[in-house]
């Protein structure tokens, strides 16, 4: 059967199972939009391209499965940058198509032309300038295998125009010509027994539970190694969901905004169980100062983040749930017994600690209305399996400390890279996978401004989700820190808590807006949210702009030097 | 499991580089557009030199082989060697401790001589054992391969002369025969079998 380049591109799409493409046309990328009509695909467009990228990045995180995004060359290239820097900090498995400009004009500075492959080099796991439309099954079944295994990442196939036009004799590969390419194998005898032993000789151990955990599918098993052996779990903030925060056994999240408890369990342990987790600098704090006492049990599937960071007593390079299951498997008589643990003086330590410094904020009576407050009230007002998406600043961290996340891949954030507009164009990608979940989005007014006009986009497609604005008039986190560590002296920081007027700018892109100032407004504006399902939502939340979070650990400084929320300050640790 | 600790106090010495920071990685790759980008841009986004390169296709023209030669802590040097492997372009990676390897590298030189000093040059490519590949009526071109300080030793005498151009290659290597255990660490295994492509999900 001859197709044209651009037919094969969609056809080999449809063979890998995509049912929806993020994206928006232009010249170089015209030949593939074409067969796009004639395909069962579904295809979103887009008001930004990076709104493609982080609604594919927000579908990939709500489903598992690769998010799709379609742009044109140059530009449109270009603009889905930040996506892809985001999908590669944050191991996301992304498929990218750009257009190129046709393989004469390469490199002769033609119009719209972008040396893509060049500038994604750092920021793709892997990046194809197809040669010939012969090849496209070929490296569209490649891409996405590469995008979908191992450590997950995104990758991007730029197509020149020339390409897509010309005639290729259709087929879909049986195998992968890939000799370099690489994942590791279930693990060794000898590295389960050097982990058990490790596990049998702790006195203060934490699981320190990361987004590999999520990526590997891996939460039943989580779940089961902890109740089997009692430890404590924190989950990090891309981990957030994969050990469900009610659990009698969650710490909660450790970090630079962490639950003290799960930060000081951590430099008080004497073991940690790293499982698909990296040991970042917003986890670690000062490196030299961390976890001082603990054995480090390692476990990733990408080798190269073993003793990356900090060393591991024992390093497994492998798929979290195969050596979780391996390890429950060869468990251990020599393991003591979970109930044993849950009543040692590790446990009680924990207990105390968490009694003594939970997370908290005073709450007010009258406006403006405390961010907490609203988090709150949101994750008490929606159904439990609701999908939060988030921005980056403070309202992420309250997001992440306040809602209680109880199942995975219910947490749709930006981690890695911290990229502010990521919450609206994600929370849409989420709703577009998961149509049946409630999904909400809780941005900053900062963030919001970034990417608010893919609600457009979701007004137009019909993708009702939900955005919160914790609106409280300034780059919040920046504000934070200048207050903290500046001498309080604000620099470019401030945004007016009505310029843009949130409700009138919702309502011209088709959505619903909605504004709450006090704390009893808070509650309707909610069930208001909730009730509608025929379109998107957005909710100015006036939030109290001198609220800080806590507690944090300054950049740079000790774990140990964490600073507590004013009210818990000065008691005796 | 990998690891490429344990090489970098090798005894080789290349010109103006302490040996002990100095790492021979020999590097199969895939011969593919851009492949050079990619692994030069693992050394670049660090801030780390790679101090001489070699390329050339292998006996199996799918496969290129990258001699690196570069001036790294060992510590560094292992991650780089793990984000290498990562590269879906890249086949393996070995690591030569210098005294465990045998090296060459080859050094063309032009030099003015007069007719006076013609011979004296001559002189000197003899000694080491280089030829002369080209004459003119003022300048020899002069040839010498060899392992890495024979060179420099040669090129330190050539100085005597004026040195029009001077190119060397930067060092290719292999591992010495006959080491037990082997010398060449592999870091990474043997190419993977081909992938078997799932079933299609949607037709
Ligand atoms: C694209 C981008 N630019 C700048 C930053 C730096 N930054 C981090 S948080 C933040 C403030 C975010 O403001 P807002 O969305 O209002 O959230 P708030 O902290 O007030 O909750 C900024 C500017 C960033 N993370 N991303
Ligand atoms: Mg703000």
């Amino acid at each position: 059967m001859q197709l044209t380049g651009a037919q094969a591109l969609i056809k080999s799409l449809e063979m890998q199972g995509v049912e929806v493409m993020f994206g928006l046309p232009g010249g170089a990328i015209l030949p593939v939009y074409d067969p796009i009509l004639d395909s069962s695909i579904r295809h979103v467009l887009v008001r930004h391209e990076q709104g493609a990228g982080h609604m594919a990045e927000g579908y990939a995180l709500a489903t598992g499965r690769p998010g799709v995004a379609i742009v044109t060359s140059g530009p449109g290239a270009t603009n889905i940058v930040t996506a892809l820097s985001n999908a590669y900090m944050d191991s996301t498995p992304l498929v990218v198509v750009t257009g190129q400009v046709p393989t004469a004009a390469i490199g002769t500075d033609a119009f719209q032309e972008c040396d893509i492959t060049g500038v994604t080099m750092g920021i793709t796991k892997h990046n194809w300038l197809v040669q010939s439309a012969q090849d496209i099954p070929d490296v569209v079944a490649s891409a996405f295998h590469i995008a979908t295994t191992g450590r997950p990442g995104p990758v991007l196939i730029d197509v020149p125009k020339d390409v897509s036009f010309a005639p290729m004799e259709w087929y879909w590969p049986d195998t992968l010509d890939l000799p370099g390419y690489r994942v590791p194998g279930p693990p060794g005898r000898g590295e389960i027994d050097a982990a058990l032993a490790l596990i049998a000789a702790a006195e203060r151990p934490v699981i320190y539970a990361g987004g590999g955990l999520l990526k590997a599918r891996a939460a039943e098993v989580l779940r089961a190694f902890a109740e089997r052996t009692g430890f404590p779990v924190v989950t990090t903030l891309m981990a957030r969901g994969v050990f469900p925060d009610s659990h009698p056994q969650c710490l909660g999240m450790p970090g630079m905004h962490g639950n003290y408890t799960a930060v000081t369990a951590m430099q008080r342990a004497d073991l940690l169980i790293a499982l698909g987790a990296r040991f970042d600098d917003r986890v670690t704090g000062r490196v030299d100062a961390f976890a001082p006492d603990a054995k480090i049990l390692h476990v990733d599937i990408d080798r190269a983040e073993l003793h990356k960071v900090r060393h591991a007593d024992v390093a497994i390079a492998g798929d979290c749930k195969v050596v979780i299951d391996a390890l429950m498997r060869a468990a251990a008589p020599a393991l003591r017994r979970a109930d044993s643990v849950l009543a040692s003086a590790w446990w009680e330590e924990l207990r105390r600690t968490q009694r003594e410094f939970p997370l908290h904020y005073e709450p007010a009576d009258g406006p403006p209305v405390k961010p907490q407050m609203v988090v709150e009230t949101l994750r008490d007002l929606s159904p439990e399996d609701t999908i939060v998406a988030s921005g980056v600043g403070q309202h992420q961290m309250w997001a992440s400390q306040y809602w209680r996340f109880d199942h995975p891949y219910t947490w749709v954030n930006s981690g890695g890279a911290g990229t502010m507009g990521f919450a609206v164009p994600a929370a849409i990608g989420a709703k577009v996978g998961r149509p049946d979940r409630t999904v909400w989005a809780i941005d900053g007014d900062g963030c919001f401004q970034m990417t608010a006009q893919e609600l457009v986009t979701a007004a137009a497609e019909r993708i009702p989700i939900k955005v919160a604005i914790l609106n409280n008039a300034y780059l919040g986190m920046v504000r934070q820190w200048q207050e903290m560590f500046y001498g309080e002296r604000y620099s470019e920081v401030y945004l007016s808590p009505d310029l843009p007027d949130y409700v009138k700018w919702a309502e011209a892109m088709g959505a619903v807006g909605i504004r709450a100032e006090s704390p009893d407004e808070v509650a309707p504006a909610i069930e208001k949210a909730n009730a509608i399902d025929d379109r998107p939502v957005v909710v100015d939340f006036r939030t109290d702009a001198f609220e800080k979070v806590y507690p944090m650990v300054p950049a740079g400084a000790s774990n140990d030097d964490i600073v507590l929320h004013p009210a818990h300050d000065g008691r005796v640790r | 499991m990998t690891d490429a600790r344990g090489s970098g106090g090798g005894g080789g010495r290349v010109a103006g580089v302490p040996a002990v920071r100095h790492h021979i990685l020999t590097v199969l790759v895939e011969n593919k557009a851009g492949v050079l980008a990619r692994v030069a841009g693992l050394f670049s986004r660090r801030g780390y030199n790679i101090f001489s390169l070699a390329v050339a296709p292998t006996d199996d023209d799918r496969f290129s082989r990258l001699t690196i030669v570069v001036d790294v802590e060992s510590a560094p040097l292992e991650q780089i060697v793990q984000q290498l492997d990562k590269l879906v372009n890249v086949v393996t990676i070995s690591e030569l401790a210098p005294s465990d390897a045998v090296q060459r590298e080859l050094l063309l030189a032009t030099v003015e001589a007069e007719p006076a000093a013609r011979s004296q040059v001559i002189q000197l490519v003899g000694v080491f054992g280089g030829e002369v590949l080209d004459v003119g009526a003022t300048r020899l071109t002069v040839m010498l391969a060899g392992p890495p300080d024979k060179l420099d030793g040669f090129e330190g005498l050539l100085e005597t002369y004026e040195v029009v151009d001077l190119q060397r290659t930067g060092l290719v290597a292999l591992p010495k025969i006959d080491r037990e255990p082997p010398p060449r660490r592999r870091l990474s295994a043997v190419a993977s079998a081909p992938v078997q492509v799932p079933a299609p999900t949607a037709g």
